[in-house]
């Protein structure tokens, strides 16, 4: 059968074969790649959209797009960040990295994994379209609140629900892939708790988006029979609600925010250790703690939204769930810096991005906290505090993680080592240009400046034009980051088969670049003396 | 090996499909929940039963201030406003007020108001035995009435609470377009 396929593959025209060859993948390593370029691309677009959102507030007042234009952009910047670049960058990390790491020979339902990917272009051209159509994209936020989505939301927003579907439904099957390959495709003698923390962590990722994205869909489902077929869901004209759509958005919402971030814990797990040459401090301790953060991420999700108007003791029981949530990560960040306490440190690239993602992620993880305070929280609603809390935990956070995993596994995938000066002046530049951003935000969000308007009071003219200096340098480090990557998929020196003096695991047992089919035969799993 | 992972594969699938279901059981939760901590300050659109009571056993200075609101939802060309802005009632007393609606365009429009009671924890305690909000409103081209609405303060009503606010919003049930009735309450106001 493999003959016959080659003889098939032959006789077609080469970009034929080249787009059959993509297309119909089922190995692992080669969707992982997919998922990472199309993620790197949907990166470009929304960053745009966000170099948009900063130029517009370079200056107070309306000077380069229109009110209901920047509404559009910043929702699709909103919309395109989440669903388009950290996720499938997560999801494109798991396909190369999982298999590899727990000695299995790909993925438990390789078409289940192709079809998973394919989806997401079109998708985003369905989104992504909404832009060039009457009445514009739609403009009500990321969130997409009712009734501002379904009674004012203009006619393109039905693509955006279908859009959402698709989404859901790939972000689904790959979970359902991830949890099937995890359980049954274990080399002998990888029990759980011997497992990398990276496939701890997207375990428990993929069983949150397989509990939260199926109400996602639910709830535009309601808003797409609220719009079209007479229902009322959300009309209180017809007894519904439109706070129940907050409530029900942000169950999904609130994991799906832990969502974005668990598998950065995973990368930060497996990096530090390596540069630290030390074994993770408290593995148990970190796999319990993520275990404890997805659980409550499921009674938190009324912290989004203080200001509706909740009984006392729904407040209090929500900002006390909130806090609690600061102790399991407070735990791992121990775990991190006690990783690295006394440890012989070498700060290469992914290293630094590592240690970059701890720091800034606990900056974030603070103004969490503040946000969680109910009385502190009425000041801080829907202003920018808000908004350089979730650009902490997601920038140095989520897309800090990822680009620390490409510089650390990029090595195994091609073959060639990346230029380590330019990595290095990436991770500087991207540091000082993410602080220069979103810094700023935290004063003028506590001085009360509301997000999502492009216009605003004169003193806060310069710590927005600082933000935007910072933007525009933000966006050009990335394309440096582009630059280094094709620059080592083209060539370098040559990677040793680990890498990393001081790897562990794995897949820095099989040679570099990493062949098309690994572990075709299951590895033999070192035992632990002491068990 | 194959058979196990389409075997979990599939109860996987099961659970996500579940979770969908629990999406839209999440529509009547929200709606007992809401019941039970006066969350949305709705108010029952069924009419309660009037009991007398003991007037002995109330606190006889026990006074609550109940103020009236009234708006209309976008698109709908009707003038809508309470007779009375508030009234000083006892708990456990049969009350009555009216509000005064008329139709700004030529032509019959259907209404439907939606009451709502601020503080949201009090909207229990408001019981209404009759009330024009319990069913739709009609009115002909440039007509108008007064619609009544009889309530009593449940006498359990937490201590803490002496004002509160009863609003309606008047919504219009006809399959208009917007467009078209704004067009014509702007040239009845001309």
């Amino acid at each position: 059968m493999v003959a016959h396929a080659e003889s098939v593959t032959k006789q077609r025209h080469p970009f034929l074969a080249f787009a059959a060859r993509w297309l119909f993948t089922t190995n692992h390593k080669e969707i992982g790649t997919l998922y990472l370029w199309l993620s790197f691309l949907l990166f470009f677009i929304a960053g745009t959209m966000a170099m948009f959102i900063r130029l517009e507030l370079f200056e107070p007042g309306i000077q380069f797009i229109e009110p209901l234009m920047y509404n559009q952009v910043l929702t699709l910047h909103g919309l395109v960040m989440v669903f388009g670049a950290v996720m499938p960058a997560f999801v494109g990390l798991a396909n190369w990295l999982i298999p590899m790491m727990i000695g299995a020979p790909d993925m438990a339902l390789p078409r289940m994994n192709n079809f998973s990917f394919w989806i997401l272009p079109f998708a985003f051209t369905l989104l992504l379209s909404s832009l060039f159509m009457d009445g514009g994209a739609p403009n009500f936020g990321w969130t997409f609140y009712a009734p501002l989505s379904t009674t004012y939301g203009p006619p393109s927003t039905d693509f955006f629900i279908l859009g959402v579907h698709l989404m859901g439904i790939s972000s689904i099957m790959g979970a359902i892939n991830i949890i099937v390959t995890i359980t049954n495709m274990r080399a002998p003698g990888m029990t759980y708790m011997k497992m990398p923390m990276f496939v701890w962590t997207w375990l428990i990722t993929a069983f949150l988006l397989i509990m939260v994205m199926p109400v996602l869909a639910g709830v535009v489902t309601m808003m797409l029979t609220d719009r079209h077929f007479g229902t009322s869901f959300f009309e209180a004209a017809g007894g519904g609600d439109p706070v129940m759509f907050q409530h029900i958005f942000w169950f999904f919402g609130h994991p799906e925010v832990y969502i974005m971030i668990l598998p950065g814990f995973g990368i930060a797990s497996q990096i530090i250790p390596t540069f630290a040459r030390k074994k993770l401090f408290g593995y148990h301790s970190m796999v319990y703690a993520t275990a404890s953060i997805a659980l409550l991420s499921f009674v938190v999700w009324g912290h989004h939204m203080f200001t509706t108007g909740m009984p006392l003791f729904a407040e209090l029981f929500i900002m006390y769930a909130t806090m609690l949530i600061a102790v399991p990560t407070g735990v791992k960040v121990f775990n991190w810096v006690a990783t690295m306490w006394r440890g012989s440190m070498t700060f290469e690239t992914p290293m630094l991005f590592a240690i970059g993602f701890v720091m800034m992620f606990t900056i974030g993880g603070f103004s969490g906290l503040m946000l969680a305070l109910v009385p502190a929280d009425f000041q801080y609603h829907d202003t920018f505090f808000v908004v350089a809390h979730f650009h902490y935990v997601l920038y140095p956070g989520a897309i800090f993680g990822t680009m620390a995993a490409v510089y650390y596994w990029l090595p195994k995938w091609c073959g060639h080592m990346y230029d380590e000066r330019l990595g290095k002046i990436h991770f500087w530049t991207a540091t000082i240009a993410v602080n220069m951003t979103f810094f700023p935000m935290h004063f003028t969000g506590l001085a009360g400046m509301p997000r999502r308007i492009p216009d605003y009071s004169l003193q806060f003219a310069e710590f927005n034009m600082l933000s935007s200096i910072g933007a525009g340098l933000l966006g050009l480090t990335q394309l440096l980051f582009l630059y280094i990557v094709i620059k080592t998929i083209r060539g370098g020196a040559p990677a040793t088969d680990q890498v990393w003096e001081g790897a562990e695991g794995l897949e820095w047992t099989i040679p570099s670049p990493a062949p098309h089919h690994t572990f075709t035969t299951p590895p033999v799993i070192a035992q632990d003396p002491e068990h | 090996m194959i058979q196990r992972n389409n075997k979990q594969a599939l109860l996987l699938i099961a659970l996500a499909i579940g979770m969908f279901g629990f999406a839209f059981a999440l529509v009547p939760l929200y709606d007992v929940f809401c019941e039970l901590t006066g969350l949305n300050g709705k108010t029952s659109t069924q009419a309660a039963l009037f009991e007398e009571i003991d007037k002995s056993a109330l606190p006889p200075d026990r006074e609550v201030t109940i103020e009236f609101l009234a708006k209309v939802a976008r698109g709908m060309p009707w003038e809508f406003r309470p007779v009375d802005s508030e009234l000083i009632v006892r708990p456990g007393e049969m009350n009555t007020t009216t509000y005064f609606v008329r139709n700004l365009v030529q032509k019959t429009v259907t209404g439907q108001a939606v009451p709502s009671i601020s503080p949201g924890q009090a909207a229990q305690y408001v019981k209404k035995i009759e009330c024009f909000c319990f069913e739709q409103q009609e009115l002909p081209a440039g007509g108008e009435m007064e619609m009544s609405v009889s309530f009593f303060i449940d006498t359990d009503l937490p201590e803490e609470i002496n004002e509160l606010t009863l609003s309606y919003t008047m919504f219009h049930v006809d399959d208009i377009p917007h467009d078209h009735l704004i067009e014509q309450v702007a040239s009845h106001q001309e």
